[in-house]
């Protein structure tokens, strides 16, 4: 109760609404949305992940799309071949995802900046056909239909609201681990890293420690992510996991905002809605000239739109609307420090 | 076109052949990263789907204007470096003076409006692009080339030696290596510096369009069909020292020819190559992080 009372009213607030509407969601819309929502827990799980690399190490991703497929994979090989109940192989989806972004770590911890960004896209590309190629093993594209999971009896819920507490609910432990790994020492050691690496290294930081243990956490999270992706839609398919779904995670992220707590959770909520609402829109009008609108071109207009006007995402805009909020009274913190881009480079 | 080598040796002879001619392709996508990377520090993760861009400029020109191939590839390669210096311009120039992570992530979001708009144009079917040079094989003492694929590697070593002889005997390539170098310096004696990485863009715009022009009728043209040469492009140029235009052109042949071999003697080698292309980048980046002329770097272009 004492750590609770530090916080401020607003985030009380606004922590207390929070948790209402997302036990409201599945009570008030249909199936498909309550499904919509549970893909949301996922997405906001494995920008978690994505944050703690690229948000707070300052590490550059784009491959944590990789790191999912070999979470949902393991979960669908273990339930669709040794039949391993779908629950269980959530962990060690994860410890098998961690392993894997730790062994990717490890020659990764000498790249960094651009290197970092080239190696891990061409892991984001070479990911679809790899699993296509070991297709006795993974079943190629036409992909592995997993049974579907049901709710327990007890629960009386529908088996889209059981996904969906599920997921929200594996998705507010991942949040409370990865803020306590923010907040202690390791987090501390991420971010003196993103901000300089020579002086992070001065003060006694292990670049090479650090650097694998964040991709090995970060992978860890994709690996949940991707397990539970899989078990969601009781399927999995190469082209899930293709660049785009990389490139998705990172404008999720930037949008959200870059080393934000919360970003991930905005950021989740762009990487489902956007698609969703652009294809709805269907077609770009130009007087008499029409456009089958692609969500990509508005994946790609946003992310310009953001990096320019609010370069510390969405989260950056909020928090720079408490420090107004605050600051008539005290001095703006810089912890929020919403004017400057997030990610520096040294 | 597909004559079975009678013996293992012209076999491997020919394949290594093949091997160059797709080489060369990387080679000058890699030369247009390189350009770019010069210029500001930055690797350009559009430059694959500009590229595709341009093709597809190349395909309705060609398919519904109906202008001849001739026409079309200087006038695609016209437009390419327009669209370029237009692309700098309007979405690179805002974010000049950014960290570098912040630039990477702009052209990942030019990435992803250059490929949904051509998605939203063009659709998302494969489309036959014509090549020039006929398929017919010449007979080199028993290794069997085909003409197109001579073709390609002409073309390819025409536009290397444009862009090197651009850079070295004209003033514009002369400013452009001086602005690269020393951007400061390069303004107080009236090189505007900004311009010149406009120039720069479009260069890299123009050299990615003959790339693209030369890879599609092989690969067949879709929206996502330059993903794969980027990648080979990539690591063309980490093996060459990714500030090397030398090492860019030995780099995408080394590769072109790596990955021919692996598609042959490899089983499933041929899904394999985009693993391939990574092994590759990780490690160069692992075992010689400078590449093979990093060295090099001193003479910037």
């Amino acid at each position: 109760m004492s750590r609770l009372k530090g916080l401020p009213i607003p985030v009380l607030i606004a922590a207390g609404l929070g948790a209402v509407v997302l036990f409201g969601i599945p009570l008030v819309t249909d199936t498909f949305f309550t499904f919509l929502f549970a893909n949301v827990a996922v997405y906001v799980i494995a920008l978690m992940g994505l944050n703690i690399l690229t948000g707070y190490s300052g590490q550059i991703s784009l491959g944590n799309g990789a790191f999912m497929a070999v979470g949902g994979y393991t979960t669908a090989l273990l339930v669709h071949r040794l039949h391993v109940p779908y629950l269980a192989t959530i962990p060690i989806a994860g410890l098998v995802t961690g392993l894997f972004g730790f062994l990717f770590g490890f020659p990764a911890l000498r790249l960094s900046g651009i290197y970092l960004a080239l190696a891990t896209f061409a892991l984001a590309l070479s990911v679809t056909p790899v699993i296509n190629n070991f297709d006795t093993f993974t079943e190629g594209h036409t992909g592995i239909n997993m049974k579907p999971a049901h709710a327990p009896a007890i629960l009386q819920l529908s088996d889209e609201q059981w996904l969906y507490f599920l997921s929200w609910g594996i998705a507010a432990v991942m949040f409370i681990i990865s803020w306590n790994i923010v907040r202690s020492s390791t987090g501390r050691a991420f971010m003196a890293i993103r901000d300089s690496e020579t002086a992070a290294t001065a003060s006694g930081v292990s670049l090479s420690y650090y650097k694998t243990l964040a991709f090995a956490i970060s992978a860890l999270f994709s690996g949940v992510a991707g397990a539970l992706l899989a078990i969601v839609a009781a399927y999995v398919n190469p082209d899930n996991f293709s660049l785009q779904l990389s490139l998705n995670l990172l404008v999720g992220l930037v949008v959200g905002g870059l080393g934000f707590r919360f970003g991930p959770v905005i950021g989740g909520l762009v990487v489902v809605f956007l698609p969703y609402y652009s294809e709805k829109i269907a077609t770009i009008q130009f007087s008499s000239f029409s456009l089958p609108a692609k969500p990509d071109i508005f994946n790609g207009i946003l992310l310009l739109l953001i990096l320019f006007f609010a370069p510390s995402g969405v989260m950056g805009l909020i928090m720079r609307g408490f420090a107004l909020y605050n600051g008539r009274r005290t001095a703006v913190r810089s912890r929020a420090a919403p004017a400057e881009p997030v990610l520096e480079e040294k | 076109m597909y004559l079975a080598a009678t013996d293992p040796v012209t076999a491997l002879v020919q394949q290594v052949v093949g091997g160059i001619a797709s080489g060369a392709v990387y080679a000058i996508l890699a030369l247009a990263l390189v350009l770019i990377y010069r210029a500001m520090d930055l690797a350009n993760f559009a430059q694959g789907e500009m590229a595709m861009f341009s093709t597809f400029i190349a395909y309705s020109l060609i398919t519904t204007v109906h202008l001849s191939y001739w026409v079309v590839f200087p006038l695609t390669i016209l437009i390419s470096f327009a669209g370029g210096v237009l692309v700098e311009r309007v979405i690179i120039r805002p974010f000049e003076g950014n960290p570098v992570i912040t630039l990477v992530i702009v052209t990942l979001a030019l990435f992803n409006l250059v490929n949904g708009t051509a998605g939203a144009v063009w659709g998302y079917i494969q489309k036959p692009f014509p090549s020039p040079f006929p398929s017919r094989p010449l007979d080199f003492a028993g290794v069997f080339v085909s003409v197109d694929k001579l073709g390609v590697l002409a073309v390819c070593l025409v536009v290397l030696a444009a862009i090197f002889a651009f850079f070295r005997y004209t003033k514009v390539g002369l400013a452009m290596r001086a602005a690269a170098l020393y951007p400061e310096s390069s303004q107080l004696v009236g090189v505007r510096v900004s311009w010149m990485l406009a120039l720069g863009w479009g260069l890299a715009a123009a050299v990615g369009a003959v790339a693209g022009m030369m890879i599609a009728p092989i690969t067949f043209l879709d929206p996502n069909f330059m993903q794969p040469i980027l990648l080979f492009a990539f690591a063309a140029a980490v093996l060459g020292g990714i500030e090397s235009p030398v090492g860019a052109l030995v780099g995408g042949v080394l590769v072109g020819v790596l990955l021919a071999l692996v598609g042959t003697y490899i089983p499933g080698g041929q899904n394999l190559r985009l693993a391939f292309g990574l092994v590759v980048i990780v490690a160069v980046l692992l075992l010689r992080p400078a590449g093979l002329f990093g060295r090099a770097a001193v003479t910037r272009v």
